[in-house]
This record gives C-alpha cells, structure tokens and sequence, in this order.
C-alpha cells in the first residue's frame, strides 16, 4: 500500500487513490490550513494559506526536498511523498498570508455574522500575528445588499477565496457572481440586474469562509456561539441532505448542509434550507383534542390515549376490516413500525395504506447551462418527490401488509362507507389533503387525524394529535437511493404538542421511554429489508439498505 | 569586435518595410520555403541546436519548449505569438511588428510548421493599435499571395493567423494568462503543472513564443545555426545551470538618456556600453544613478554595477532577476530613488491580477508605505517592513502563481539593498515628494 509521510507521520493511502497533501494530511490529524480549497470545487490555488514544503524519497531513500513552498490544494500525494507542515518556514508563510489577508479586513468581528465559526479568525488565533502592521487607511468597498434574495455581501470582509464564483458556475451553473475589477480593489459582484437567486444560491454563504457573504434570513438573529447543532436530515425532498439543524432555546435559526457524499455531497437546496419555517408558524397544533359532544373536548394526553387506545382495540375486536391506518411518507422508520405492528398484532385483516406522496414538477438537476437546460454530470439534484421517507415506511408497509396500498384507495374505500374507524397520520407541512378528500373520510365513524397542522379532514376528525416536525423527533428516514439516515431531535415540539414517536410508543402500550436506536434492533430483527439500520451501523452518514431494490411503482399525487 | 551589422533591424528604416513586396524583394520568406523543405523535426532540431532562448523575458530555450509537445497529437496544437508587450521600458516588439512585420509572420510560419500547428493567435496588446493595423495587412497580403491559408503552395500544409487585441493588461503578458484572455476570460494566470505545451489554449497543447523570438527563427532559418552562434556570451563553467546566450539582441535605451532607442547588438553588451555610445550618454551632462537592467521587474544596477555585461547571466550576478527583455531605463543622480521605486510599486499594484493573496496585498501595501514615506511620515523600520513584504511575496517563496509578485518585489528588493543610505536619509531628514494635498488625493 503506497505510503507517504505528514510530519514524520506515515499516511497510509489506497491504491489509485487521488488526495492532495491537504487531505491526505486530513487522515492523520495534521490541519493544513486553507481558504480557496473546497473538496466539491476547482482547485484554483490561489489563497496560498495551504503552502507546505513537498518532497519526494527517491528510489535510494534519500528525500529530495523542493526548494520552494508549494500549495498542498493542488499538489497531489503518491507514494512517498514527504509533506512538512510544521516548518518554520511554513509558518512564516501563514503568518505573513494572514497578514495580508487582514490588511483590509475591517475586523468588525463583533457585528460580524461568522464570527465564531470563521475561518479567518480561527487561523489567525492558530497560525497568525497578534497585530497588523499596516498604518495606512484600509480599502473601503460598498456593501452589496442587492446581490441576491436570500444572500447580502459585506464586500470588505471578502478575502477573494472565489469560492462563491466558482460554486454558481460549477455547481449550480447559473455563474451570477463574479469577480470585478483588479488587484487589490477586486470585488464579488453579479451582473447589474441579474442577482444570485438560483436554488442553490444560499450554498454560497456556507461556502464563503468569512462572514463576506451572510444569509439574510439568519442575519443577526443569533451569536453562532449560543447555537447548538444536531444532526439531522432535510425532510422536504427524496434527496434527503445531511443537515445540521441550528437551534437556541428551542427555536430552530437555521439548516446547514452536512458534508455525506453518500446523501447530496456538500450542498442543500434553498427550498430545504429555508423550508422549515412552518415549525414556528402561529397555526401549529399545539394540543391534542378528543372531541365531546358536551363539553369543549378534552385535551389531556394521557385520557386521550387511552380513549383512543379502547376506541381502536374495540373497533377490531368488532370488525378488523373495518379498520384502516394511513401512514405517511413523513413518518420514521420507527413511528411506522410502532403503529403498523400494534395495529396488525390486533388483528391481521386492518388494513394498511401509504399516505398521499406529493410530487411536484421533474427532479430538478444541476448544473444548468445558459439556457436553464441542466447539463451532466448531474452534481446536485433536488427531487421531485417532496418527502423524505417514502421508502422507509413503504419496507414497512410491505413487510406488514405484505403490499403498498395507495392512499387513493383509501379515499375511495372510505367515502363508499368500507371504514369504521380510520387513523390518519399526515405531516406534511405543505398540506396532504384536500377538500373533496377531507369529504370522504366524512363517513368514517371514527377519525385519527396525526399531524402538525390544521388541514380540511381535521372537521371530521373525532381525535386530534399534535406531532411533532422532524426537528422535534428522533428516527431514521431512508432517501430516494435506499440510504437510511438517523435523524435527532433539535427542539421540543410547541406547547403540548408531542413527538410522533412518543405518541406511538404510548399508545401501543409499550413502558419505559421512546429510545430510537433500540427500537431499530427490534426493527432489524424483525424486517429482513431493514437489518442494516441495526444499531452501531447508521453512524453520522446513514447506511445503504441493500437488501431490496425500490420497493416498485409508488402511486403518487401530483401537486 | 568586428563591426555589427544589425539583422533582426536590418530593414526598419526601408521605405516600404512594411510590404511583401518590399520584403521578398529582400529575399524575404527565403526561411520559410527553405524550412518547408525540411521535416518540422528537423527545424525544431535547428532552433534547439541555435540554443535560441526566449526573449519575452524569461529567457526559456525556445527549442526545448517545442519538444515538450505531446508526440503525435492527434488533435489540433496552436501558437500564441506573445505581443502583449506591456514591461515598462520595453518597446522592441513595437518597431519589429510596425516594421517588419513579415519578419514575424515567416517566423510564425516557421514555427508553425515546426510544430505542426495549423493555427497561430497574436495576442497584440490593445495599445498597439498600429502594430495591429499593419500587421493585418502584411496578413492580408499573405493570405493574397498564398502564403498562409489551406494547402500553401501545394504542400497541403495549413495556416490560419488570427490577430487579437487585449484589453489593457500586464498579467496578459503571463503566457497562461495570455492564454485565459485569448479563451476570451479574466486573464488570472493558471497552476502549473500542466504547462501550456501539454494543455493550454482551449485545453490543446500550445506553445506561446514572443514577437523577438520568432523574428530570430526566422533569421536562424535563413542564416544558419552557426551565424546565429558567432554572437555568444558561453555558459558560465561555475553554474551548471547556465545554457549560455547566443545570437543579437534588441536592447531598448529610455530614461535619462540623449538619445533614447532601440538598438541591436550582439548578447553581451554591457549597461555603460549602451548609455554611452548608442544612447548618447546621460542627459543634461549628468551621471546616471541606477539603471534597470530588462524592465523594472528586474531590479536595479548601481552606478558601480554598470559594466555588467548584459546577457542572460549578467544581471543575475549582482543581484538583478535576470536580462527580462534587455529594456535599460536609465534614472540619473539627480532623481531620488524613494520616487523611483515609488512608480514602480505603483504601476505594480496597479496590475496585480489580484489572483493570489501575497501578491494582490502585498503589491499594494508596498505602495502605500512608500506613499507615506514620499509624504514625509516614513519610519526607518519601514524598509525593514518593505524588504520583509517583498521576500514573502512571489514564485521564488512559493508563494504565488506567476512571477509577477517576484517582478513587483524584486525593484524593492534591490533597491534598497543597494540604495538604503539614500532611503534613510530621506527618511531621517523628514524630505517628502509630495505636497500635503497631494497626500490627501494619493487614495488610488
């Protein structure tokens, strides 16, 4: 196995494999600092933070040293390459980069949206002098509010890594920014009229490693200090990004793409990382609600669930196939497995169904040539599906039911009078049913509507739970490519509304508390197709089930 | 020294220089039928064997750069003819293209068919616009005359010229960044490797030669390996490094000087050499203070120095960068060296591509401090401070892209080294260059 040397430190590299000094650096602990670099972009090596000295062993053993610094973004690692990091000549290098780099920096750290997770900061605290030297006035450029809906430049700030640059014309293709005017005077800027609005465009400011670049949304609402982060995945489309959910006192303030080159790479999309503001919107269900005919409801929990427990167990007891459960593609893996196995371990004959997976326009493909017409290699894709566990909850369905039932059956089945008693879970913050939908399920004795907010069948319903969005749970969803990804609760769910897991978990009856990872040993022990979710295996990236192909043609509603 | 008769010059002051006429009536494109006789093998062994080395600046064996072609390219090779001629002092590429322009053009056929290429790009700096202008006739007339164009005298070989004007940059001088603005791109040199003869414009191997080059494989082709060998400066025994300099040189004379100019001479001449006897000596009876020896990003000789014989060792013996394109500018004892040095950081950090960090703050804060300086505000720890940004800026460190971080800290480099008396006693006795107001203009 070809072997190269990080500070005296053998790297061990596999065979074929391409890494840059700064990645193969990576694999035994050695931080070669570095601005311009991004593993998903060209290598423009242009910052020169990443200088290291580069030798090679020749045949004999003696290592010949290059005479001069060479930028480890772009210098590639073989067999027996020595890279030194630590030199004094090295550092000397860094500290006078920094020291350039800060020449025109207006250093407004306090008003400044990345500080805490800057990179200029951080290296000059590990790699920098304490002090400029500079006594002349700094460079003044005009901050650029207009650059793009969702993104603003504090151009003085920038350190002209051209990372965003190369993002819109690599990524997204769209290549709005661009880089204007010359040396020390250069600026990020679009063309006049024709702002940075694409879908990926919020990309760019977690690719700018300065606070250069912010994100309107998130502007000065937090200090990134008082942010705690949980690992979670975006639920709004098939794609399923790794996501790091951003949150202060229970108030999510942000998502940001966790790199999983398994999942999406390094990105998201606008519409997953803004799309989560219904988790704060005024119409959440905040408590549950089991309606009376006397008094304004009941709204305890604990009454409510064991109403609703007597109510179901008694409507199989008289007539299991007048009994239906709808599960939604919002749902875990966890929550649908805790429903479907209780609900077929009264009765084998209740009936089990899909609920409504809404697809919106094509999968949505990047990057985009002039024409808007995208262009291979696909790099990012942003689905059609707008759901995050259709798969997940259909290996679910399909070990218990043994089939995937459409939701339009149900529809149909219910409104020619099939059901008695039907539970609906919903979850989709875009809405999942509509009136003449809501209309059917108005003969159904008795209704379970499970959802975060107010929809039509919510009228018929005789038991209201409020669940939880995916940042109040914990669980697994699995993606469009059959990669089961854990996902971790981030904030509580509003006023007495509850996790969907919690729910399920009281409902069937089981004691003690919801504990997700070791319900997926029951859940690999139990579904063949799910074994892989077993615990110890999904780590932070998720794990691919291999076990089956697509579980075949889901029906879908197109929005 | 046997009188000198100036060949790559030989037809300048001709009334009809400029005409393919003029020029085959001077048994012009003699070269060039002589090189279609020969296997492109062959002339590319020629130009190696002349040990012709590049005179853009960098002084690169020009034969040695046409073997690095991939063998047997199936695809297309392209020359890019470097006119971008942009180092201050430097204007002998100017009076070859306005002219003898046919001169240039046989050279690229030569070239061409060495490298067996079918297209050739002469990227003409836009301040030339009447290099442009007649250089796009003489293409035109050879187009006319058959001698560019598909199948040129039934040899079935092809050449097209295209010329094209830049946009006002000195990075486009950089032979990769030549090679972006030709892409029709900001001109941001490239990472080496890969280097242009392997994948350059358009992402096919190129090969980027400048105008004087060309001109001397032209007259290599028609005079012969061992003429053009006659004129040599032989490799320095002690470095190991030198290939020697051979063949003439076109040496530009400006600055305080009598008679400022473009002469050819034999590789070798010294600074003194050339100030005395072909530019007329230093103006108004002076003495000349520094010289820069091959455009300003070659640093400075010092009065003493002056006898430094000018080829592509010379200048690096006493601490210059090297010949860079042999363009002396002479500053006499009269002028101060704070102002000197001050224009050229200046020009510098005004055509810092802004690429690489070091170079694009660095190139900047230079001017600033000797702006401060020139204000009368400057500290003596500031040389120190200048001498330091200088040596952590360019390819010598490692620390940028191209060489013009090493061009822009090179002048400060040298001159203080070799002027600091001067620059501290500026500084101590509190002198300043410019007024107060002109201070609070000084931003850009």
């Amino acid at each position: 196995m070809p072997t190269a040397l990080v500070n005296q430190k053998p790297v061990e590299l596999e065979p074929g494999e391409r890494l840059n000094c700064i990645q193969a650096a990576a694999r035994v602990g050695v931080e070669i600092p570095a601005y311009c670099w991004h593993p998903s972009l060209s290598v423009v090596a242009s910052c020169r933070m990443c200088l290291v000295e580069v030798g090679d062993t020749k045949p004999d053993g003696t290592v010949v040293m290059q005479p001069k610094l060479v930028p480890g973004c772009q210098t590639p690692v073989k067999e027996g390459t020595v890279i030194v990091a630590d030199s004094e000549k090295v550092k000397a290098a860094r500290k006078a980069t920094l020291e350039y780099l800060l020449l025109n920096h207006p250093l407004d750290c306090p008003v400044c949206d990345q500080a805490g997770e800057c990179f200029l900061q951080d290296y000059s605290y590990r790699f920098g002098r304490s002090y400029s030297r500079l006594q002349e006035p700094k460079e003044l450029k005009p901050d650029k509010d207009h650059i793009g809906e969702q993104i603003t430049l504090f151009t003085d700030r920038c350190i002209m890594c051209t990372r965003c640059v190369r993002f819109t014309r690599e990524i997204s293709g769209t290549a709005e920014l661009q880089v204007i005017n010359r040396g020390t005077h250069e600026e990020i800027d679009i063309f006049p009229g024709e702002p940075c609005n694409n879908k990926l465009a919020g990309n760019v400011v977690d690719l700018c490693p300065v606070g250069a670049l912010c994100s309107k949304d998130f502007l000065y609402k937090q200090r990134v200090w008082w942010l705690q982060s949980a690992k979670s995945v975006c639920p709004n489309c098939s794609t399923g990004c790794s996501v790091n959910v951003d949150q202060n006192e229970d108030h999510v303030h942000r998502l940001k793409p966790r790199d999983n080159p398994q999942a999406q790479g390094s990105f998201m999309c606008d519409e997953g990382r803004f799309g989560w503001k219904y988790l704060q919107a005024e119409e959440r269900l905040t408590y549950p609600l089991q309606k009376t005919d006397t008094t304004d409801g009941i709204r305890d929990w604990t009454a409510i669930l064991n109403a609703l427990k007597q109510t179901v167990e008694q409507a199989v007891k008289k007539n299991p196939q007048k009994v239906a459960a709808v599960l939604s593609p919002w749902m875990t893996v966890e929550e649908s497995y805790l429903l479907a196995s209780w609900l077929k371990k009264l009765s084998s004959q209740v009936t089990l169904a899909l609920g409504p997976v809404r697809v919106v326009g094509e999968d949505d493909t990047y990057p985009k040539d002039i024409h808007g017409q995208p262009v291979q290699p696909v790099k990012f894709t942003i689905r059609a599906e707008k759901c995050p566990n259709r798969r997940g909850v259909g290996e679910v369905l399909q070990h218990f039911a043994g089939k995937i039932k459409p939701f339009a059956e149900v529809v149909s089945e219910a409104a020619a009078g099939k059901y008695d008693l039907v539970y609906l879970v919903g979850g989709d913050p875009a809405g999942w049913i509509d009136d003449a939908q809501a209309q059917a399920f108005g003969q159904v004795k008795t209704l379970i509507v499970q959802d975060l907010l107010p929809s039509p069948v919510l009228a018929h319903a005789s038991f209201i739970l409020a669940g939880g969005s995916f940042a109040e749970r914990d669980g697994t969803f699995v993606n469009h490519a059959g990669l089961a990804q854990e996902i971790h609760k981030s904030v509580r769910a509003p006023g007495n509304a509850r996790a969907d897991n919690r729910i399920f978990w009281e409902l069937t009856g089981r004691t003690g508390l919801f504990h997700a990872g070791n319900l997926r040993k029951e859940i690999g022990e139990a579904i063949p197709a799910l074994a892989a979710i077993q615990p110890g295996k999904l780590g932070d990236l998720g794990v691919l089930l291999t076990s089956t192909p697509d579980n075949a043609q889901i029906p879908v509603v197109h929005a | 020294m046997p009188e000198f008769e100036p060949v790559l010059l030989a037809r300048i002051h001709k009334a009809d220089s400029t005409s393919l006429e003029g020029y085959r009536a001077d048994g012009g494109y003699g070269a060039y039928q002589k090189a279609l006789g020969m296997a492109p093998a062959d002339v590319t062994k020629m130009v190696v064997d002349s040990s012709l080395r590049g005179r853009g600046g960098a002084g690169f064996p020009c034969g040695l750069k046409w073997t690095f072609l991939p063998k047997d390219h199936p695809g297309p090779i392209y020359l890019a003819v470097n006119a971008d001629e942009s180092e201050p002092g430097t204007f002998n590429n100017r009076i070859l293209m306005e002219q003898d322009p046919h001169q240039l053009i046989e050279g690229i056929a030569i070239a061409c068919h060495a490298i067996k290429s079918e297209k050739a790009f002469l990227y003409i700096r836009y301040e030339y616009g009447r290099c442009y202008r007649v250089l796009a006739q003489a293409v035109q007339e050879c187009y006319a005359a058959g001698l560019l164009g598909q199948n040129i005298q039934g040899t079935g070989i092809n050449l097209d010229i295209q010329l094209h004007r830049g946009a006002g940059a000195y990075i486009c001088g950089e032979e990769t960044g030549l090679i972006e603005s030709l892409e029709g791109k900001r001109a941001w040199p490239r990472i080496k490797p890969p280097f242009p003869a392997i994948e350059g414009l358009f992402r096919k191997p190129t090969i980027v030669n400048n105008v004087e080059t060309l001109c001397c494989v032209t007259q290599i082709l028609g005079r012969g390996v061992d003429w053009f060998k006659s004129m040599r400066v032989p490799p320095d025994p002690k470095n190991p490094r030198d290939p020697g300099s051979y063949g003439p040189k076109l040496y530009c004379i400006s600055g305080h000087v009598n008679k400022p100019g473009c002469v050819e001479l034999p590789m070798g001449v010294t600074a003194r050499e050339l100030i005395d006897v072909h530019g007329g000596g230093v103006w108004k009876g002076r003495k000349a203070k520094a010289v820069v020896p091959g455009g300003i990003s070659m640093g400075f000789l010092s009065a003493d120095e002056l006898d430094t014989p000018l080829d592509f060792a010379g200048p690096g013996k006493v601490g210059c960068m090297g010949l860079g394109t042999a363009a002396i500018v002479v500053v006499d004892d009269q002028t101060s060296m704070v102002d000197v040095l001050f224009n050229c950081c200046r020009f510098f950090a005004h055509e810092s591509c802004g690429q690489c960090t070091p170079c694009r703050e660095g190139t900047t804060w230079m001017r600033k401090i000797l702006e401060r300086i020139r204000g009368g505000h400057g500290k003596l720890e500031d040389l120190d401070l200048l001498m330091e940004v200088a040596g952590s800026m360019g390819i010598i460190p490692g620390t940028t892209i191209c060489g013009l971080s090493d061009g822009a800290a090179w002048p400060v480099k040298n001159a203080i080294a070799k002027f600091r008396p001067e620059f501290e006693e500026y500084i101590r006795e509190g002198r300043r260059s410019i007024t107060p107001a002109q201070e609070l203009m000084a931003t850009h």
